[in-house]
């Protein structure tokens, strides 16, 4: 159990970077004197580095759940439809009811990323079990129709920006004090999953075990896909599209240290942060002072990973 | 024979809309010659695009041996998008619209099918003969594609961003008329070669095993076939920009149609099932409700809703 | 005549067949036995060109696997997989039908549907005929698959496991059926089989595997003696006589 420790030590020193990297150098040793320097430090690096740690944390922990919930390594909360289903209900309301507020958007959002998420687990209990890649297939393209329904409504009702804005590349360079904290929702989802690890670990062993052992498989079902939707309506409306980091994360622990997600759990978390840190730090880099999303690194570095993945390990689940 | 039915009643239909989409409302005097030229013209993009669409969406689907996907899935429309951001990026607005149609043309195909070669050559020709994960892998390129389109994206101004989205919507509207003579002998060229491979294509479909054993060389025809499919599909996008799911309509109805599942039938059946119900949209929306750019949205989007209800039927295979 | 010479492979690290080297006898009903893993199945999709030969090489009636062209093969030997289901939405009929495939190219003629026929009538599957595939039994898809198999009209026919799915009223006609192609047609059957008292009652030759390699092989009471079975199973299993062939008891 080194693992957590080391984990824990490398997302402590990127945070750290991630504190003192950004287009306008300060110091953060003087930040205690500079009041400049500080009011930088406190309403937008910290909020940043904060943010990306909650949601590489949040979108990894989702990731693990959906998998367990679909038996399926192949799947994360972008490839499902989730996202673009929670796009779909801040559409609806942002249409129907333009002056709702903030929170009532959040539920709108979270509401239609569970429907989504439901759609889609109900679509590949269909599947013929032993059809493993068959899976991710048809979540993507179910997440491509879904998309392509809302791109349709905003491009119809002048909103496209906004659709965009959620479904293209996301990207921290807009977060400041008071525009991330709907994040921490996400994260306590996330712990929320933690809690109810074993009862994932035990779904994903199948309904007759989880029956057998005294589990209602449809209760469990229902936990894990509030957490995941949760998880995903929060990051999507706050930060955008993240894609991979649900997807790659999971199976790499799974790598290390297998299946028991009450210790993987954690693991998992540091590791999604330091993933979505070190790709953000790197869009930060590139081009510098200018900066890339990092939904766009990760877009590019997830899917050399997942194409690794995908012929690194034997065709079983 | 059930079938040649089935084949002649199109066939009368087709005829008849052909002879619709040519005479109907035609002016008289001089400018009846004119418009007569421009309707054919008109005519033979959208037939091209049809039958290259329905052919190989059957072609594709038997390869796959998968009756719920479309060749479009593999990032075929994000390569294409991507060349256009890329040429934006590369010669700006004015070149991208001084460029050569004829050689933008023929340099789009070449790219898309040479690509799709060698993912195909690479992935099935060393033995790996799961296809599904051959599929997976082009539609995770096909992410990777949108992203680096995204990141390019970035360093478009806003002008050439919009010249960017306008070649990237589908269009049946703006197929150049000087292109028709190439994109004619390219999909002549792939539907020749599909119709002699139709009695194999049959074997194919038994899966594997049996195709060996009845004395298919199934790797040779399985890459032949998706060559087959590259180049229709390569050719069709080039044509009108991404259609993704109008193939899967086709397919569907073509099963519906047939009694039998030889090629032999398939093939031409669905090429002229894409080809009526192309031009009928497009008679409707140009001339009824004179609207045509939504044809393609429509299509798109019937066919989306299309896909889930095969998915939510249970009908995979 | 098979033979087999000097036969390995592997996938990945795992050794799956070892050096394995031997002939199977034409005009006969050989039966390949053995424990689950032993890679009885493996040996079967080698001599039928279903997996790619790694090392070693083999000889169907002299004539070498490798450089023979697979249209050849196929009019020689056909080979029945295990079961996968498939894309194609067919009638029994259909199914059957493409065994004749490899003799017309896609250009069936009278006799090739009577030979579709006599099929389907060997398999009692005449009033399934021109049922769907998708709509039948496992076991009357197996026997439909075997139909196939038998359509293709080959000197040579390969099975793996062709006793899945069946009832023992199938399983013993399907046995009788394979008996009769090789006595009253000359046909040469090898068969992967997994209860080994069908091969004891109708094999003519039966081949022992393990752990990737061949323990034994000859005639039944050559093989399937005491020693070898409980040495091959790593269980106690006691040899008896029924009716001049030997009847293996394992259940006490």
């Amino acid at each position: 159990m080194r693992l957590l420790p080391a984990a824990m030590l490398v997302l402590v020193g990127l945070a750290c970077a991630s504190l003192t990297i950004g287009a306008a150098s300060i110091s953060i040793l003087e930040a205690s004197r500079d009041p400049w320097a500080a009011l930088i430090l406190m309403q937008s690096r910290l909020p940043r580095t904060l943010a990306v740690i909650l949601t590489g944390a949040a979108l990894a922990v989702a990731g693990v759940v959906l998998q367990a919930l679909v038996r399926n390594r192949f799947v994360g909360p972008e490839t499902t439809g989730t996202a673009e289903s929670a796009t779909l209900g801040l559409l609806a309301v942002t249409i129907v009811f333009p002056a709702s507020p903030l929170w009532a958007k959040m539920v709108a959002a979270s509401v239609a990323a569970m429907l989504g998420t439901a759609l889609f687990v109900a679509v590949i209990r269909r599947l013929p079990v032993r059809e493993v890649m068959l899976v991710p297939i048809a979540g993507l393209v179910l997440s491509g129709v879904i998309g392509s329904v809302a791109t349709f409504v905003g491009w119809q009702t002048d909103l496209l920006q906004y659709v965009n804005g959620w479904l293209l590349s996301g990207e921290f360079s807009g977060v400041l004090a008071g525009r991330y904290e709907l994040l921490w929702v996400a994260a306590a989802a996330a712990g929320l999953a933690w809690f109810a690890a074993d009862r994932f670990a035990i779904l994903g062993l199948g309904d007759n075990v989880a029956t057998g052992l005294g589990l209602s498989p449809a209760s469990v079902m229902r936990l894990g896909l509030a957490v995941v939707a949760v998880v995903t309506a929060m990051v999507i409306t706050t930060v955008g599209l993240i894609p991979f980091v649900g997807l790659v994360v999971p199976n790499i622990v799974a790598r290390i240290m297998g299946d028991n997600l009450r210790a993987s759990i954690p693991v998992v978390a540091v590791f999604g942060a330091v993933l979505l840190l070190a790709c953000d730090l790197l869009g930060r880099l590139i081009r510098y002072p200018y900066e890339i999303p990092v939904g766009t690194i990760l877009g590019v570095v997830g899917a050399a990973i997942f194409l690794w993945l995908l012929y690194r390990r034997p065709a079983h689940g | 024979m059930a079938d040649r039915r089935v084949m002649l009643c199109l066939a009368a239909v087709l005829g008849l809309v052909v002879a619709f989409w040519m005479l109907q409302g035609l002016p008289s005097g001089q400018a009846r010659a004119f418009v007569l030229k421009l309707r054919a013209e008109r005519l033979l993009g959208l037939l091209l695009v049809g039958i290259s669409t329905g052919i190989a969406t059957i072609l594709f689907q038997t390869v796959a041996a998968n009756r719920v996907l479309t060749p479009q899935i593999m990032g075929f429309d994000s390569l294409y998008m991507l060349m256009q951001t890329i040429m934006v990026a590369t010669f700006g607005i004015a070149g991208f619209s001084a460029l050569p149609t004829g050689v933008k043309f023929l340099g789009e195909v070449g790219v898309m099918v040479l690509l799709a070669s060698i993912l195909f050559g690479t992935l099935l020709g060393k033995g790996v003969r799961d296809i599904p994960r051959t599929i997976l892998t082009g539609v995770i390129l096909g992410v990777l594609f949108r992203s680096l389109n995204a990141f390019v994206g970035r360093v478009l101004d806003p002008n050439e961003y919009a010249v960017v989205q306008q070649a990237s919507f589908a269009s049946f509207s703006k197929i150049d008329a000087s292109l028709l003579p190439v994109a004619l002998a390219l999909t002549a060229g792939g539907v020749v070669a599909a119709l002699c491979l139709s009695s194999r294509l049959d074997v194919l479909g038994l899966g594997r095993d049996p195709a060996i054993s009845l004395g298919l060389r199934h790797q040779r025809e399985v890459l032949a076939s998706l060559a087959i499919v590259a180049l229709l599909v390569s050719v069709s996008t080039a044509l009108v920009g991404p259609i993704t799911f109008f193939g899967l309509i086709v397919a569907g109805l073509t099963h519906g149609l047939t009694r039998s599942p030889r090629h032999a039938a398939l093939l031409p059946v669905s090429a002229m099932i894409a080809a009526v119900t192309l031009i009928l949209g497009q008679l409707v929306f140009e001339r009824v409700l004179g609207q045509a750019a939504f044809l393609s949205v429509v299509i798109e989007f019937a066919g989306g809703l299309f896909f889930l209800f095969l998915l939510i039927r249970g009908r995979i295979r | 005549m098979i033979r087999i010479s000097d036969l390995s492979y592997r996938i990945g690290k795992a050794t799956i067949l070892r050096d394995i080297s031997t002939e199977l006898p034409k005009g006969a009903l050989t039966a390949l036995i053995g424990p689950n893993g032993a890679g009885k199945s493996t040996l079967l999709r080698l001599i039928g060109r279903l997996e790619p030969l790694q090392t070693g090489s083999v000889s169907l009636d002299g004539a070498d696997l490798a450089s023979t062209r697979t249209e050849d093969l196929a009019l020689r030997m056909a080979v029945l997989g295990q079961q996968t289901a498939i894309a194609s939405r067919l009638r029994l009929r259909e199914l059957v039908g493409f065994g004749r495939w490899p003799h017309h190219r896609g250009r069936p003629c009278a006799k090739d549907s009577a030979i579709v026929d006599e099929a389907l009538a060997g398999f009692a599957l005449g009033d399934l005929a021109d049922r769907f595939i998708d709509e039948i039994s496992g076991g009357q898809a197996q026997r439909a698959y075997l139909a196939m198999t038998v359509a293709q009209d080959t000197d040579w026919l390969l099975l793996d496991e062709p006793l899945n799915n069946l009832d023992m009223a199938h399983a013993r006609a399907l046995m009788c059926r394979l008996a009769e192609l090789v006595r009253g047609s000359g046909k040469s059957v090898v068969t992967v089989i997994h209860e080994v008292n069908y091969a004891a009652a109708w094999a003519d030759h039966v081949v022992a595997m393990k752990d990737g390699r061949i323990v034994a092989q000859g005639t039944p009471h050559e093989v399937l003696t005491s020693e070898t079975l409980s040495m091959l199973y790593d269980t106690p299993v006691t040899v008896g006589t029924h009716q001049d062939r030997p009847l293996i008891l394992h259940h006490v």
